[in-house]
């Protein structure tokens, strides 16, 4: 944590365009958020909001299909938009790790777990496999895996799925990371395992001051472990800031909608599904103009359907027509 | 994975069994093989002894128990045309055969599974089309005519290889041809299919994500994947090969065993041509069995279970 | 009407084209379809026609027009396709060949079409022990090298067109039982199988009017795969001497006469195999392409 001001990860204006058969879909429109050394940045919205798009575009393993395009995308002075294809690959697996959901299918079932955790160190560093064994058993143990270096031999078949998450998570900590993407990480797993494995990541990125970006669906987890929430609905990031504000004060419609009864840091139970709202979310082909929350929006106005500013004090911002969003809508006090 | 082994090799025994049940009625499908066996002109007399001679007189079954136990053994009685050990002949040309089968494996993996590869990688490109036009073509050329083809190119108009005969290296190059582009469409194909699947999977993601290149995440991690029901299948399609060698060693007047069998059903003799599919079956017979053992070690998922 | 004008586009949207359109759009869209068809149905016309079309009797022989070379390399419209060894027109046998090939592989076809799929569907729906034996002989059957054992048999029993086409027939049922057997197991999972069983419909009514009819798709496309697999044989045992027997005019036996004046004539192989080598590639072509097009994951 030497510059505190200066961020790690920094996005400006990210947008991820699809074509498609019958038009192009703007899957992800003018993302901007900044990630610090040690921080949390925990994304949340509902399925099909871009928030896997979104990780993949940071590491640069989006389909071929895909057009990214943004004014910038910096990490720790990498430009990630005219990195090379081998620039990239330097980073990947080593300094930004990245996490997926499927821990069943996300290890390669042709090779043990030994091979695939020295792999991973020794893609990056000029290290011995004897070095890279003893690396792969200390994270082993450290992600809570007994008799580890037993393990070592065994195939991902052979290992239940909370287990093999841990693997996959001793696998993203095996060059010592500065950044960890974790998408959904445990939503895959039986429930009573999910929060072991969700507190073990939180733990281990705070003990060894990785920064994280979690996506998650459980709120309670966010509200424990974020420094930073986004929120995102039909690929914009509508409402982004402290976790402290946003949950203390949510500004956007949509925020509050989520947060039916808001949690407070510490307070709210883990677990909590997010709040589910009536309506649909329009299609996002083609020209998509104005706010599109709108057709679920309890407080939209005409004006909805005009371009909408960004609104709010740095760092907690929010999109919508109202200057104080659903807070002045709802006769609150500002 | 033991039981699993010994399960395919009952069940191998089994089908062996049938087989060679099979292979021995053929003798009786003539209706009277000693009248078949003494020739056209023969006399009554002269079938009666022929019949006694050979123990046609006694009942099939028994004949056949006699006969499996003999072939058991090695021992496949003697041949009509040549009066020599039926084994003894085999023995000598299966060499060529087992050559040849194995020369043409070696070219369909060697252009199949990279063709396969290279499809997959980039679907619809030129590349792939390739390929799929060489797999189409490869499934309805006659490999009689293509072998004939070859002659005509490449022996008999550019002079660059014999056009028959198996003395040296040389000759074989065309049989190995032509009975191995029997077998790569369908390994091509199988590669294809199975490294478009394994490259959709999440693990090659996580590769990718831990940095991996992108030939180590296609040779490394997906075409580990991809070719475990590729080999199994090449094992299956050798043995089909060698009973298909029969009209390559033809065209190529290629001595051995295939040819051995063309002369020797030309010529009604009956005692090699028995052993002959016997043997071309316990070929197909074994190398499944084969596949099956293979595609299980292969396979982690299946070695431990 | 401003009202049906904002509802219009998403009918359409809901309704879409109806299954037969999106099927004319595939087929029309199947090059290797339309090629396939095309030919075969172009040389089943040739096949049905070939006392009007064939210029000459096949069979006649003319010892003093031996080897007359075709029109394109400088012989006369007299005989388009030149003349073989025994100096009968070439082409005249080229059509009368394609009766043979189409005769035998669609009747070889459908010998073990019967039997491969009798055996599958019975496998597929009891399941148990007549699928362990039917697995059991499908085992049996591939162990037995094709060509070695229809030679064998030929050999035996005499080349005539009748015993090619039995033998072909009853060695070439194990793709279709294969085939059959899974496509009746995923067919008979289905609820409609469940619920016709469940109102008392006999064996029998169930397989003929709730089976088959789901997987007609699947045994087309074999059908057609197995008879260019048919025809393909038929020219091997006719090319090495133990097949349909001469005069008759077989491709494969026209490749074989050929192969003697290789040296001198080339065209006399390359013509009746690249023949040939066009009906099988067409056949297996519309079968691909009608594997294309039925089948139900297609993307247009
Ligand atoms: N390769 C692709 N081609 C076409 N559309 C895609 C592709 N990948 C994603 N999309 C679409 O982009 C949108 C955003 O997808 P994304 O996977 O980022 O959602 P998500 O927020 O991660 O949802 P979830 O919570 O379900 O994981 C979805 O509507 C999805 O259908
Ligand atoms: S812009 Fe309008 S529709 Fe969108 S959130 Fe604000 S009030 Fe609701
Ligand atoms: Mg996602």
């Amino acid at each position: 944590m030497n510059d505190m001001t200066k961020p790690l990860l920094s996005v400006r204006g990210l947008t991820l365009d699809i074509p498609m058969s019958n038009g192009t879909l703007h899957a992800v429109r003018a993302l901007d958020f900044d990630l610090h050394r040690g921080e949390t940045l925990c994304i949340v919205g509902e399925s099909g909001s871009g928030k896997s798009l979104t990780s993949l575009a940071v590491i640069g393993l989006l389909e071929k299909n895909i057009r990214r395009n943004a004014t910038q995308m910096n990490f720790d002075g990498t430009d990630l938009l005219t990195a090379s294809k081998k620039q990239m690959r330097a980073l990947r697996g080593n300094r930004i790790a990245m996490i997926f959901q499927e821990p069943m299918t996300s290890l390669n079932p042709a090779y043990t777990i030994g091979d695939q955790l020295i792999e991973a160190l020794r893609l990056h560093k000029n290290v011995s496999r004897e070095k890279a064994r003893n690396r792969a058993i200390e994270l082993l143990e450290k992600v809570g895996i007994t008799a580890a270096a037993s393990r070592l031999g065994q195939y991902p078949h052979q290992l239940s799925g909370g287990l093999r998450q841990r693997v996959v998570i001793a696998m993203a900590l095996m060059c010592e990371p500065e950044l960890i993407i974790a998408d959904e990480p445990t939503t895959a797993l039986d429930v009573t395992i999910q929060a072991q494995i969700l507190s073990l990541l939180v733990d281990l990125t705070r003990e060894m001051d990785v920064a994280m970006i979690l996506i998650t669906h459980d709120l309670g987890v966010v509200a424990r472990v974020a420094d930073k929430v986004g929120v995102m609905y039909a690929g914009e990031l509508v409402e982004s800031g402290p976790a402290a504000d946003v949950f203390g004060k949510p500004l956007h419609p949509y925020t509050r909608g989520l947060l039916r009864c808001i949690p407070q840091p510490g307070k709210t139970e883990r677990g909590a599904a997010l709040g589910t709202i009536p309506g649909i979310v329009p299609s996002l082909i083609g020209d998509v103009k104005g706010c599109a929350f709108r057709t679920r929006c309890p407080h939209a106005v005409e004006a909805c359907r005009d371009a909408i500013p960004e609104r709010g004090e740095p760092p907690h911002k929010f999109l919508c027509v109202h200057p104080d969003g659903a807070r002045a809508a709802e006769g609150e006090p500002a | 994975m033991l039981p699993f082994i010994l399960k395919r090799l009952g069940l191998a025994v089994l089908v062996a069994l049938t087989v060679s049940f099979i292979s021995f009625s053929l003798l009786f499908l003539s209706g009277d093989p000693a009248a078949a066996l003494a020739g056209e002109t023969a006399s009554g007399e002269d079938i009666e002894a022929v019949r006694r001679l050979y123990g046609f007189d006694r009942p099939m079954l028994v004949q056949y128990g006699e006969w499996l136990w003999q072939a058991v053994q090695g021992n496949f009685g003697e041949s009509y045309y040549f009066k020599l050990p039926v084994q003894s002949l085999i023995a000598d040309r299966l060499s060529v055969t087992m050559t040849l089968g194995v020369c043409g494996i070696t070219f369909a993996l060697l252009t199949a599974v990279p063709l396969g590869v290279a499809a997959a990688i980039r679907p619809n490109s030129i590349i792939d089309r390739v390929a799929l036009f060489l797999s189409v073509a490869g499934q309805a050329m006659p490999s009689f005519w293509f072998g004939l083809i070859l002659i005509v190119l490449f022996a008999i108009q550019l002079g660059w290889l014999p056009p028959s005969g198996a003395s040296s290296w040389r000759h074989y190059i065309m049989p190995t041809i032509v009975l191995g582009y029997y077998a790569m469409p369908a390994i091509m194909r199988l590669t294809r299919a199975g490294m478009l699947e394994v490259l959709n999977s999440d693990y090659i993601r996580t590769a990718r994500a831990k940095g991996a290149g992108e030939m180590r995440v296609m040779f490394k991690h997906a075409l580990r994947n991809a070719i475990i029901p590729v080999v199994s299948l090449a094992a299956v399609q050798m043995g089909f090969m060698l009973g298909g060698s029969i009209v390559v060693e033809s065209v190529f007047a290629l001595h051995g065993a295939g040819y051995l069998a063309w002369e020797s059903i030309a010529r009604n003799d009956l005692p090699t041509v028995q052993a002959l599919i016997l043997i071309f079956s316990m070929f197909y017979i074994v190398f499944n069995f084969l596949a099956d053992v293979l595609n299980a070690w292969l396979d982690p998922r299946m070695r431990s279970s | 009407m401003p009202v049906l004008k904002t509802i219009d586009p998403l009918l359409e949207e809901i309704s879409g084209p109806t299954p037969s359109q999106i099927l004319r759009k595939r087929v029309t869209g199947h090059s290797g379809l339309l090629f396939g068809v095309g030919v075969v149905l172009l040389l089943v016309i040739v096949a049905i026609l070939a006392p009007v079309l064939a210029p000459h009797d096949p069979y006649a022989q003319s010892l003093a027009n031996r080897m007359v070379k075709p029109v394109f390399m400088g012989g006369t419209w007299e005989h388009p396709l030149g003349t073989d060894h025994l100096g009968r027109d070439y082409l005249s046998r080229l059509i009368y060949g394609a009766r043979v090939s189409l005769l035998i592989g669609a009747v070889a076809a459908l010998i073990s079409g019967v039997i491969g799929t009798a055996m599958g569907v019975a496998a597929g729906y009891f399941g148990g022990k007549v699928d362990t034996v039917v697995t059991f002989l499908i085992n049996v059957r591939l162990a037995m090298p094709v060509v070695l054992v229809a030679l064998a048999v030929v050999a035996i029993l005499g080349g005539s067109l009748q015993v090619v086409i039995g033998v072909l027939g009853l060695l070439l049922w194990d793709r279709f039982a294969v085939v059959m057997r899974a496509s009746t197991l995923q067919v008979r999972r289905r609820e409609y199988v469940a619920a016709a069983q469940a109102i008392g419909a006999s064996t029998p009514r169930v397989i003929l009017s709730e089976i088959m009819p789901n997987i007609a798709n699947n045994l087309i496309v074999i059908v057609t795969l197995e008879m260019a697999h048919a025809i393909l044989l038929e020219a091997a045992l006719s090319f090495l001497g133990l097949g349909v027997q001469p005069p008759t005019p077989s491709w494969g036996l026209m490749v074989s006469e050929g192969k003697n004046m290789m040296l001198f004539e080339p065209w006399l192989v390359l013509i009746p195999g690249f023949v040939l080598f066009v009906l099988v590639l067409a056949i297996n072509l519309m079968g691909d392409g009608l594997r294309d097009v039925t089948a139900p994951e297609n993307r247009g």
